[in-house]
């Protein structure tokens, strides 16, 4: 126990962290700007198996990790379109259509590895960048500046998409379209372009979140590998109240507990591992009942938007 | 508003669509030219992908080599379903196998146990198999269910002789998926080969808690690296996760349920391989003389259903393999007992 709390723990929690959170965050990040806007897609989880499949079948063959990387945004794309389609042109029901897109997403990830690739292979995915400078600093940049170049951009993306949804005309038309679609409409924003827009970056999110697993972070594509993380990428965005420093900040609660979960067993602490394994979820779920902020939640968020109508 | 017969008429072409894409992706792995009486038909149920480089995979090339061995797909027929984790879909498509007459229906997962005790006597002409297990159910009054286990502890014992003599740090992780099954008997096997090889080396266990995290079993496999273990092993189809970790840090790997070699060449050292084939032969042969249950099979090193499968691309010192002999022999012959 007593070695537990050590600077080189710290800084394993906060390294295995930092990558645990990689995916959460392009997914639910990209979750945000469609809920921002009205729409709940729970179809994140099989958009990133199709990103992790189209991704690293494409490096494979080609040798090319960015062409991989471009594969799995396009298809992201393309499966967000295909939401939007079904949401907000069709107007079906959004939890229901989701749950629909997830389970196509986890069928033709898993069929289309059955025919191309067949067995689990490993590629040499993107390596780590050590940063000039700051990568020198003891323990903080082994920690914090060591990463593949989608940790970084994952990171990257939360101060931008901050500042896309606060200070930007498209942030304010995407907050508007989901706070009050029969106003925005009447002053000529048009809701259903706003909502394909965000559904299908969304969906690239969701592909680039699938790919950094698949070419970043563990570098193969087996059958249902993202387990359920899509699942919690959308409930880190209620988690974090529709803004993206709370979703950081429920990313990495959610990754640092995981890893220090790890650690605890490790180090052979007298605990169950059932009860471990618990902790990430127990005290996400804690932090959820204590400080949900739902002050910002889009008031139009799962309505299919219908001009002329109320 | 738009027309709402066009609205229902997309979204059912859209429905068509995507059911036409996640029809599942099981099928008879060879179509056979015409059936005959003659055909003996086996299906199973995966609670994985039949390729995930562990213990469904192991079944699933069990079952093409019998399928080779008795003649190839005019003489034996298998279907299959996968990654059906989810305990009430594997048991509709247990009961859908039976009543579509397959001579032999495997359920090869331990959590199937339960359905398979409510399906069997729905259909007493057919023969039932599952594991890993030995209960036959015979004491429930059912007569055709087949079980099956594997003494994994045995191998763990043998590849934990070897982790010991190839660990230069006395630290070894293993990454296991949850406390329970043939994983279970495997890390504690592995566990007491070690601390007979060498009874001051620390062997540190985490457990992910899943068959199928291989984000975590990653963040796992580095978390045991980064203190200071230098050989790793684990179980499930989720080690793959791990295994890429052992091959950036060069880490040596030992493997379970399946040969994990070709995985990261460099640094898997050896892995336990489960053969299921003499197993199903003993089943296909008495089904075909009208017994269709009541027997358990134990996998062993003694009747072979158990390998220690080196890997070729690895070069392991010869007073280890000596080692891992002796170590095997001695299970066998009794001298050496492990703990399951």
């Amino acid at each position: 126990m007593s070695d537990l709390f050590t600077l080189s723990v710290l800084m394993g929690i906060i390294v295995s962290g930092i990558r645990l959170a990689t995916p959460y965050l392009f997914a639910a990040i990209g979750e945000t700007f469609a809920q921002t806007s009205g729409v709940l897609n729970l179809g994140v989880e099989g958009i990133m198996l199709m990103g992790a499949f189209s991704g690293f079948y494409i490096a494979s063959t080609t040798g090319s990790l960015w062409l991989g990387l471009l594969t799995a945004a396009v298809v992201g794309i393309l499966m967000g379109l295909l939401m939007a389609l079904v949401s907000v042109t069709l107007q079906a029901e959004q939890g229901i259509s989701g749950i629909g897109l997830s389970l196509f997403g986890l069928g033709l990830s898993s069929l289309l590895f059955e025919k191309t690739i067949v067995s689990v292979v490993a590629i040499s995915g993107f390596q780590p960048i050590r940063i000039p400078i700051l990568g020198n600093i003891p323990y903080i940049g082994d920690a914090l500046f060591d990463h593949s170049i989608l940790v970084y951009a994952a990171f990257l993306l939360v101060p931008l998409s901050i500042y896309v949804l606060n200070h930007t005309p498209i942030g304010l038309k995407i907050r508007a379209v989901g706070q009050n679609p029969q106003a925005a409409d009447s002053l000529g924003i048009s809701v259903a372009k706003i909502r394909y827009l965000t559904v299908s970056f969304g969906g690239m999110m969701a592909g680039i979140a699938g790919a950094s697993l698949s070419l970043a972070l563990i570098d193969l594509f087996q059958e249902n590998m993202t387990n359920g993380m899509g699942y919690i990428a959308v409930a880190l965005v209620y988690f974090g109240g529709w803004n993206p420093l709370g979703v950081l900040g429920g990313s990495l609660l959610f990754s640092f507990v995981n890893a220090f979960q790890l650690w605890l067993q490790v180090k052979g602490v007298q605990i169950p591992s059932n009860i471990a394994l618990m902790m990430p979820y127990v005290l996400t779920i804690v932090a959820l009942a204590f400080a949900a902020n739902r002050a910002r939640q889009p008031t139009a968020l799962d309505k299919p938007f219908e001009r002329g109508e109320s | 508003m738009k027309p709402v017969v066009f609205r229902v008429s997309l979204l059912a072409v859209i429905a068509t669509m995507l059911l036409a894409a996640c029809a599942p992706a099981a099928a008879p792995a060879t179509p056979t030219a015409a059936a005959s009486a003659s055909v003996f038909k086996i299906a199973v149920v995966f609670p994985s992908a039949h390729n995930d480089a562990a213990f469904s995979q192991s079944m699933y090339e069990a079952l093409l080599t019998v399928q080779k061995d008795m003649g190839g797909p005019s003489k034996v027929e298998i279907a299959y379903s996968e990654n059906l984790f989810n305990v009430p879909d594997a048991a509709a498509a247990i009961r859908d196998y039976a009543s579509k007459g397959y001579n032999l229906v495997i359920a090869h997962g331990s959590q199937y146990g339960t359905s398979l005790e409510q399906i069997a006597p729905d259909f007493p002409k057919t023969a039932f198999a599952w594991g890993t297990s030995l209960d036959t159910f015979q004491e429930a009054g059912i007569n055709n269910v087949f079980a099956y286990q594997a003494d994994a502890e045995q191998g763990g014992y043998v590849q934990g002789v070897m982790a010991a003599m190839l660990s230069k740090s006395g630290v070894i992780g293993i990454t296991g998926p949850v406390e329970a099954g043939d994983a279970k008997l495997y890390v504690d096997g592995f566990k007491q080969g070690v601390l007979a090889t060498k009874p001051n080396d620390k062997v540190n266990i985490t457990y992910t808690g899943s068959f199928s995290d291989v984000s975590l079993m990653a963040a796992a496999a580095t978390t045991q690296i980064q203190n200071g273990a230098d050989v790793l092993t684990g179980s499930s189809q989720s080690v793959v996760g791990a295994i890429g970790v052992c091959k950036d840090k060069n880490v040596l790997w030992f493997g379970q349920q399946w040969d994990q070699a070709s995985l990261a060449p460099s640094i898997v050292v050896s892995s336990q391989v489960y053969d299921w084939v003499p197993t199903l032969e003993d089943m296909i042969a008495l089904v075909q003389k009208g017994v269709l249950g009541g027997k358990g099979y134990t996998l062993t090193f003694a009747n072979k259903g158990l390998v220690i499968q080196y890997n070729p691309s690895y070069t392991v010192p010869a007073d280890v393999k000596s080692a891992a002999d002796a170590a095997t022999q001695g299970i066998i012959d009794g001298k050496i007992t492990v703990q399951p």
